[in-house]
């Protein structure tokens, strides 16, 4: 018996094969006085702890879960404490849905925890399965304000405090700064509407034909009035959509930013329906424009402590992506504006390239179209 | 030729998008039957009966060695069959009490070494092994793990010396397949051949020892280029009808070698379980250009991703042979092979090794591996094989 007991051992030299050991995976955001949580926890371990399979089958079925779910949430939440600043909070689970990980299917538990006041440092106490599975890890994802940092528990390891109070502001406007300039770069379609606008401005159209500016005080006072009344405009509607005072069905919106962007490309092949009223057209559409970029700004996810803050930054972060734009295009274009290309190929040409684009992007938005597979 | 490319980007625009449906989101099942998971055993199971009267046994008396030590063995047992390393963390658990204490009992010392010795903490392994053997000399098993580890580190003439102490503790095939695998490494195949053929012929060794003896017949033999032979061996460990982990992955290895593709595809489709035989049978499949070889590949490339999120990483010999084999990736796969070359030096460590520095035109990152096999007297045909090209190459 001992000799058999000695050989069944002597190929454990073999790594234990199969996938990874038993890791759960949690995700907590923190919001202001809450913390929105999400925890992954791996059918097969909630068996060995609580025992999910009802029917002694060897197989876990939905309905055997489900049946579960009070026990899944009574030990789950046993298992993990928050609190902040000392005090411990209250959590509650929201709802309790199933994923699939490398290593088979995980019980998925939503869950909010109520911290009473605003949580400047937010202690994570994880006990889960460590008495069952020494080699078990939970693996922490926390973000607060944009900004995300992880962790590991181990039984070496269960508790981890993170301070959410310092910076965060700060790191939150940075990061709405960031999310603006990165729209208007990659949003093409403000782009193009305000330079299919800037276009002309280093012209003077006279007697029919265009003539290179004389002054570059000209050209630049020409981009700064297109500029201002785009950024006066878009301001005041973006701010009415997210302190959600004007709401606009967001199909209309897209075509309208597109049909703007149309308009203006035929604004300078057809030079004379709205020759200096061009500020007007950046200010009327600007005002469109503005409840464009309120949906990207919802889609960021916005609390409610900090909608201002976000508000205003998102915005700052546009005028900058804004400006950095006119700081590249203004010089080029102030000296190219005496070459013959400048008016046939770059105001035209360009012009009616933009056209093009606008209208596929129009059909697709109001019509609910896919020309173009993005 | 437009025409061709927009076809081409609209197809492959309706794939991109299939494969972002299919990546996972928590989900409400809507079918209550819908089975979710498989578990390892069902409540009937005499295994599952057994570890169950095991725990109620520890959870009357928690601190009871004895029953701790059962308990333990038994997952370690489960994990080894199973090759599932959820059981080690389980034993790892049940001997708790004991565990982080100066001086354990050195029945918890052995199992503690065990489980260190499954995520390769060798030296700690080994450290504890010493333990054991100071107070029990005569501890049969911990000479037979010590010796495991010193031949996996290519410390062969300390395994060696320990392999001898089994003489008198247990019975001669032990003793036997010990130095017999040393032997079959490193430079006296024939002698080891010639020993374990000899065990294997007495037809009282049976189970795990019957597979033990012919798996490392046959890795031998293969080593020294008799095919023939090997298969026989091979045919051999199979017939005695448990299922061994090590011993698929090592024919799957032999296959390989042999490009018997589809015979791998037989003996591996059920295995996709285990990260090491996933690895060879998407191998197959990839000689084979079988569709399924996206979809393993894919797999374990998420699995090893996952492993490396937990921070711990004992597959590494799996991951550079992945990254080399399944992704064609030298550059990634070189650091890999040498890491794992630190902690293991198997011929299966060196030929990864040798494979990767090969590949990534790195004759200097080959150097421990050249001479290893000349220090030791290597006897592996692809290893040779392998060390020729080096010379015939001009990097």
């Amino acid at each position: 018996m001992r000799i058999l007991f000695v050989i069944v051992w002597l190929l454990l030299t073999v790594p234990a094969w199969a996938h990874k050991p038993s890791d759960s995976y949690l995700s907590l955001s923190v919001q202001n006085s809450h913390v929105e949580g999400q925890w992954d926890i791996a059918l097969r371990d909630l068996a060995d702890a609580i025992g999910l399979d009802s029917d002694g089958n060897g197989q876990l079925t939905w309905g055997e879960v489900r049946n579960k779910h009070g026990e899944i949430r009574v030990y789950a939440l046993s298992r993990l404490v928050l609190s902040a600043d000392q005090q411990a909070c209250t959590t509650r689970v929201l709802e309790q849905l199933i994923d699939h990980h490398t290593d088979g299917a995980y019980s998925v538990l939503r869950f909010q925890a109520n911290c009473g006041e605003p949580i400047e440092r937010l202690t994570v106490d994880y006990r889960l399965l460590f008495d069952l599975d020494a080699q078990h890890k939970g693996l922490l994802r926390l973000t607060r304000g944009g900004h995300t940092s992880t962790a590991i528990f181990s039984r070496e390891s269960t508790a981890r405090q993170f301070s959410i109070a310092e910076q965060s502001r700060w790191e939150e406007a940075n990061q709405f700064i960031r999310e603006g300039i990165w729209h208007i770069w990659l949003g093409f379609d403000h782009v193009l509407f305000l330079l299919v606008l800037l276009l002309p401005a280093v012209l003077v159209r006279a007697e029919g034909r265009w003539h290179a500016a004389d002054h570059f005080s000209s050209a630049c006072w020409n981009v700064v009035s297109i500029v201002t009344a785009f950024t006066v405009a878009h301001s005041l509607t973006l701010s009415l959509a997210a302190l959600d005072i004007v709401r606009l069905p967001s199909r209309f919106v897209e075509s309208t930013i597109a049909a703007s962007v149309v308009l203006a490309g035929i604004g300078n092949v057809y030079p004379m329906m709205m020759m200096s009223r061009r500020w007007m057209v950046a200010f009327g559409f600007g005002l469109m424009h503005g409840f464009g970029f309120a949906a990207v700004l919802t889609d960021l996810g916005l609390q409610h402590d900090s909608l201002l803050l976000s508000l205003v930054s998102f915005n700052v972060g546009v005028e900058l992506g804004q400006l950095a734009l006119v700081a590249a295009f203004l010089p080029i274009a102030y000296l190219l504006r005496r070459s013959w290309s400048y008016p046939k190929l770059v105001l035209t040409g360009g012009s009616l390239a933009v056209i093009a684009i606008a209208l596929i992007w129009f059909t697709e938005r109001a019509f609910d179209l896919q020309i173009v597979s993005n | 030729m437009i025409r061709v490319l927009t076809v081409v980007s609209v197809i492959g625009w309706f794939v991109l998008s299939e494969v972002g449906a299919a990546y996972p989101e928590p989900y409400r099942p809507t079918d209550d039957r819908q089975v979710l998971q498989r578990l390892s055993f069902k409540a009937s199971d005499p295994v599952a009966r057994e570890l169950d009267t095991l725990r109620t046994d520890l959870r009357r008396n928690p601190r009871n060695l004895e029953s701790a030590v059962k308990l333990a063995t038994r997952y370690i047992e489960q994990g080894r069959s199973e090759g599932d390393p959820r059981f080690l963390g389980q034993a790892q658990a049940v001997l708790s009490p004991w565990w982080n204490e100066p001086t354990p009992p050195p029945a918890a010392l052995l199992l503690r070494a065990t489980i260190r010795q499954s995520a390769h903490e060798f030296n700690e392994a080994l450290a504890d092994l010493d333990n054991v053997l100071a107070v029990q000399p005569t501890n049969a098993q911990a000479w037979l793990t010590k010796a495991s580890i010193l031949q996996v580190q290519a410390r062969y003439d300390d395994a060696r010396r320990a392999c001898q102490r089994l003489a008198r503790l247990a019975a001669s095939h032990v003793l036997l397949g010990c130095l017999g695998d040393i032997a079959g490494v490193t430079g006296q195949s024939a002698k080891g051949l010639a020993s374990l053929r000899a065990v294997l012929s007495d037809p009282g060794l049976s189970g795990r020892g019957r597979i033990w003896i012919a798996t490392i017949l046959a890795e031998t033999a293969a080593r020294t280029g008799a095919i023939r032979e090997a298969e026989q061996y091979f045919t051999e460990a199979f017939k005695v009808g448990v299922t061994d982990h090590y011993l698929l992955g090592a024919y799957a290895d032999f296959l390989l070698d042999q490009r018997r593709y589809q015979d791998v595809i037989f003996l591996l489709q059920s295995e996709t379980r285990a990260d090491g035989l996933l690895l060879r049978l998407a191998r197959a499949e990839q000689a084979l250009k079988l569709a399924t070889f996206q979809n393993h590949t894919a797999d374990l490339a998420a699995r090893f991703y996952a492993g490396r999120d937990r921070g711990t990483a004992t597959h590494v010999r799996e991951e550079a042979r992945f990254t080399l084999t399944l992704q064609h990736d030298a550059q990634r796969a070189l650091p890999l092979a040498q890491a794992n070359w630190k902690v293991q030096r198997e011929p299966a460590d060196a030929r990864i090794l040798l494979e990767s520095a090969l590949a990534a035109k790195n004759q200097p990152a080959a150097q421990p591996v050249l001479d290893w096999m000349k220090a030791h007297r290597v006897e592996d045909v692809h290893l040779h094989q392998l060390a020729r090209q080096f010379q015939e190459t001009r990097f």
